[in-house]
């Protein structure tokens, strides 16, 4: 940790730390550039994944904070704060050209809070339509309905795009750009449209059956959660994580428990933790069958999409006993779990285990073994490594390009130090080595759940927690792995019930930075495939 | 054998009795038409509840249960449904050929159906070029698939329109040249004669190893040819939502549901004729007695089983495999399967010519 003050005192003189749970730099707008990219090369530092970026209104100032870890140096991570004065017309150097998961970062902070990224190369709304009015999450935000009423004309398709380029004298200017071209055959894939998982909505230029280039146009179902979460207390905020990623709603709102926990410096009782964790890998198996299934739906085959759907119905089964609920579980609360486990839980999961290799064996005879799936999924949506790493695509899609950056593993929480689970690697970097990464997956999550379903200890399931919740003044950030990858929470508060900021850093929403890239020179078809193999739940894009 | 043949010649002679020639051809005419028009329907709303049925028990499902006992007069409903839906009309669409494309594809396939022979003496359409005739009908349905896809003017319909323009025009090839391989080995195109000539034993078992091969063949470039999974990427639901039929509503919607059904009984119906000889019941050469006892199922029995057959086959292979992509496709057509079908016609004939077979 000290070191790393060194260095950057070296490169950046005026910047100031601050010790928290992690080390947090504060420096000014101007030094930022050349400390990012000071940051990502130097020897010795070589920050090269940005995990989050948080835009911020602190009243008197904006600000943007952006979280880099270095994978290197024992995937360390420090937060980089750097407030913009300028209330009028805030501006800040971009550094998509360092991180490029900072393209589509910056432009949903630009979206939020109008501040303007200099360099970037596309700088528009990201989330809300061109013509709203206003910045929604600054803190002087009008909610007047009658400023953006509900619109009864359709959106006009807006191929504008603009990039803030500054000249030698500092002077900034707005240059225009197209998206698309005139002559160009731009077709819709979505939002409504069977293969996008959602309302997700593509762009796509083609050539043929050659696709040129392919637009990401998100918001449609973005629900403003971050901000809804500003004028809530923190109970309440916690029904909106199984609400994002649906299929990770376990493992999400364990992040955000974890978070707010860690800032009320609460224990939690072992009993909840051994069952949280055994919800969380129960999670991750439904998932990875739903994503299995959906694959092979996507591909055309449609029996291996129920035979998918079978055994995901037990786990739905065995949440519905315990939770109540088969979707929104709404099973973790501040402190602990919300209610004990059902009687037949323990029964029910061992009969899980004891039926899942022989279904995984049938799955690969009936799908992945098929001729036709291979020729469909190899070699298709190459993602090298690096290019893993610089998009921070986590999870197992990540894992797919042989990047191990399992949070399980790296930033290890909760009882997983003390489980035995293998992190799979493949290094095909393709659709394949993808989908083979979430089928060797169930069989770690079935090998986590067999070392604790006889373990479950006896005792409270929940921590004495105050009525009132209350957080002390600062910032804390949790990440966890969800099932589509790292899952991160960041929470300012400043004292009160309500939190000040809260910041979702969700797994898909890098996974659609790099369609366009992976799904270049590829053909219609190959969208669904990398869609299908990349599996991002549209919920979590658009929050 | 029963044959059919008398009981239409009785009834022609009994409509002879009191309407002059003309009249009793025209008669004939009406009768037939509304025949294979309402055979058509019975067939088609048939395959709709047998591949329900049978993809629902790939699937470990039970499939429609609910209208009737195990769900058989669902097809009904659903065919009521789809007749008092509203045919929506569409602003910008070429009117006149969006109109006309559901009926071209849907009159080339009642077509074929009239060639089929359905039994001994139960044929309508029995040409000398039989063979050459269907070959030539089932082209037509290309160019109302082609015409739905342009005149929508949507993008989606279009690109379905395009592939379903190079692929059913490249499998065309091996379906013509598995076809002709037979045909080398009949000698003739007649449909009538073709199953005749198996009176002693189907094709498949003639033309021994040729023939097996031709059947495969036959059966991949039919699937491509009825734009069935693996190969249903002109409608390719979750790249193109319907393909070339996502603007069609109502009953024009309906004619290409049908006529989709009813070319897989077509396919799998000049399948069996080519291969499986037709009505022919199974005849082991010099078994008498045992070729007795199969004469004493009635033809048409033996015609449709080996069709349904078929289009079991056809139907597993669609709930299993996953779709191709484009270029997979008509890379496979035109570097292996066209070559194979040529090369197998070359064997064919060698074998015919030195009289390497049964």
């Amino acid at each position: 940790m000290s070191d790393i003050k060194e260095k950057i005192s070296q490169i950046c003189p005026s910047a100031t730390f601050t010790e928290g749970e992690t080390l947090m730099v504060t420096v000014e707008e101007k030094d930022w550039y050349p400390l990012a990219k000071a940051l990502k090369e130097t020897k010795g530092l070589e920050f090269d994944v940005c995990s989050a970026v948080v835009g911020m209104d602190w009243k008197d100032s904006f600000g943007v904070i952006y979280y880099l870890t270095s994978t290197s140096r024992n995937w360390e991570i420090i937060g980089i704060k750097i407030p913009i004065p300028d209330r009028k017309d805030p501006m800040i150097h971009s550094v998509s050209d360092l991180w490029k998961v900072c393209n589509f970062q910056e432009r949903e902070v630009y979206d939020f809070y109008g501040i303007k990224f200099i360099n970037h190369p596309d700088m528009r709304r990201f989330f809300l339509r061109n013509d709203w009015k206003g910045h929604p999450l600054r803190k002087d935000y009008d909610a007047d309905p009658k400023l953006n009423p509900v619109p009864t004309e359709d959106e006009k398709n807006e191929d504008d795009t603009v990039t803030y380029v500054e000249d030698e004298k500092g002077k900034v200017k707005a240059v225009k750009g197209k998206v698309f071209g005139a002559d160009e055959y731009v077709v819709n894939i979505g939002p409504q449209h069977p293969s996008t998982h959602g309302v997700m909505r593509f762009r796509v230029s083609i050539d043929g059956e050659n696709i040129k280039k392919l637009d990401v146009v998100s918001g449609y179902i973005h629900r403003g959660i971050e901000k809804l979460s500003e004028s809530l207390t923190y109970p309440q905020i916690l029904h909106f994580t199984d609400r994002m990623d649906y299929m990770s709603a376990h493992q999400n709102r364990h992040c955000l428990c974890m978070c707010i926990e860690k800032a009320m410096g609460l224990v939690v009782p072992r009993r909840a933790e051994v069952i949280r964790v055994m919800m969380d890998e129960l999670m991750r198996i439904s998932s990875h069958l739903l994503a299995f299934g959906c694959t092979a739906m996507d591909l055309g085959a449609t029996t291996a999409f129920f035979y998918g759907f079978r055994e995901r119905e037990m786990i739905l089964d065995i949440f519905e006993k315990t939770c109540g609920a088969r979707m929104s579980m709404n099973y973790n609360v501040i402190g602990g779990v919300i209610a004990d486990i059902h009687p037949d839980f323990v029964k029910d999961v061992k009969e899980l285990i004891r039926i899942m290799p022989d279904r995984l064996k049938e799955y690969h005879k009936v799908f992945s073994g098929n001729i036709i799936a291979m020729n469909r999924l190899k070699g298709v949506g190459i993602l090298p490594k690096k290019d893993a790493i610089n998009y921070c695509i986590t999870g197992p899609s990540g894992r797919g390009s042989d990047w191990s950056c399992d949070c399980r593993k790296k930033h290890p929480y909760s009882i997983y130090p003390e489980l035995k689970f293998d992190e799979v690697l493949l290094d095909g970097c393709d659709s394949y080595s993808r989908y083979m990464v979430r089928m060797k997956e169930i069989e770690q999550s079935c090998r986590i759940l067999e070392q604790l379903v006889d373990q479950i200890p006896e005792g409270d399931i929940r921590a004495q927690v105050p009525k009132i919740v209350k957080l002390p003044v600062g910032c804390w950030y949790q990440q966890v792995e969800a099932s589509r990858g790292t899952f991160g929470v960041y929470i300012e508060s400043d004292g009160t019930k309500n939190p000040y900021r809260v910041h979702f850093q969700s797994p898909c929403f890098n996974l659609v930075g790099v369609m366009d890239l992976t799904t270049r020179g590829h053909m219609i078809a190959d969208v669904i495939t990398i869609c299908a193999a990349l599996d991002f739940v549209i919920p979590d894009i658009d929050r | 054998m029963f044959n059919f043949g008398i009981w239409t010649s009785e009834f022609n002679n009994f409509l002879l009795g009191f309407l002059p020639e003309w009249l009793t051809v025209v008669v004939e005419c009406v009768l037939i038409a509304v025949l294979v028009l309402l055979t058509y329907t019975v067939l088609a709303l048939f395959y709709i509840l047998y591949e329900r049925k049978l993809c629902a028990w790939f699937q470990c499902r039970l499939g429609p249960m609910r209208v009737g006992k195990w769900g058989l007069l669902q097809v009904f409903a659903d065919m009521f449904k789809i007749l008092i839906k509203e045919l929506i009309s569409l602003k910008d669409t070429d009117r006149f050929l969006f109109k006309l494309a559901p009926y071209i594809i849907i009159t080339s396939s009642v077509v074929m159906l009239a060639c089929l022979p359905w039994g001994n003496g139960l044929q309508i359409i029995d040409y000398n070029i039989g063979i050459f005739f269907i070959l030539a009908v089932s082209s037509i349905g290309v160019l109302g698939i082609l015409l739905a896809g342009w005149s929508s003017n949507n993008k989606y319909t279009l690109i379905g329109a395009m592939r379903s323009g190079a692929q059913m025009i490249s499998y065309e090839i091996s379906l013509g040249l598995a076809m002709i391989t037979i045909i080398v080995l009949a000698g003739t195109m007649n449909i009538n004669q073709l199953v005749w000539e198996q009176d002693s034993a189907w094709f498949i078992f003639r033309g021994h190893i040729p023939a097996i091969i031709a059947f495969l063949i036959y059966i991949v470039a039919a699937t491509a040819e009825t734009n069935r999974g693996p190969f249903d990427l002109p409608e390719a639901e979750h790249e193109l939502v319907a393909g070339y039929h996502t603007e069609y509503s109502g009953i024009h919607f309906g004619f290409f549901y049908l006529a989709e059904y009813l070319n897989l009984f077509i396919v799998s119906g000049i399948a069996s004729l080519m291969f499986l000889g037709g009505w022919m019941p199974f005849h082991i050469p010099g078994w008498d007695g045992f070729n007795h006892v199969m004469d004493w199922i009635p033809s048409i029995v033996w015609f449709l089983g080996k069709s349904f057959f078929i289009s079991y086959i056809i139907i597993w292979f669609k709930w299993t495999f996953p779709r191709v992509r484009i270029d997979q496709m008509l890379a496979f057509e035109w570097k292996y399967l066209m070559p194979l079908s040529l090369l197998n016609l070359v064997l064919m004939a060698v074998c015919v010519a030195l009289g390497w077979h049964f």
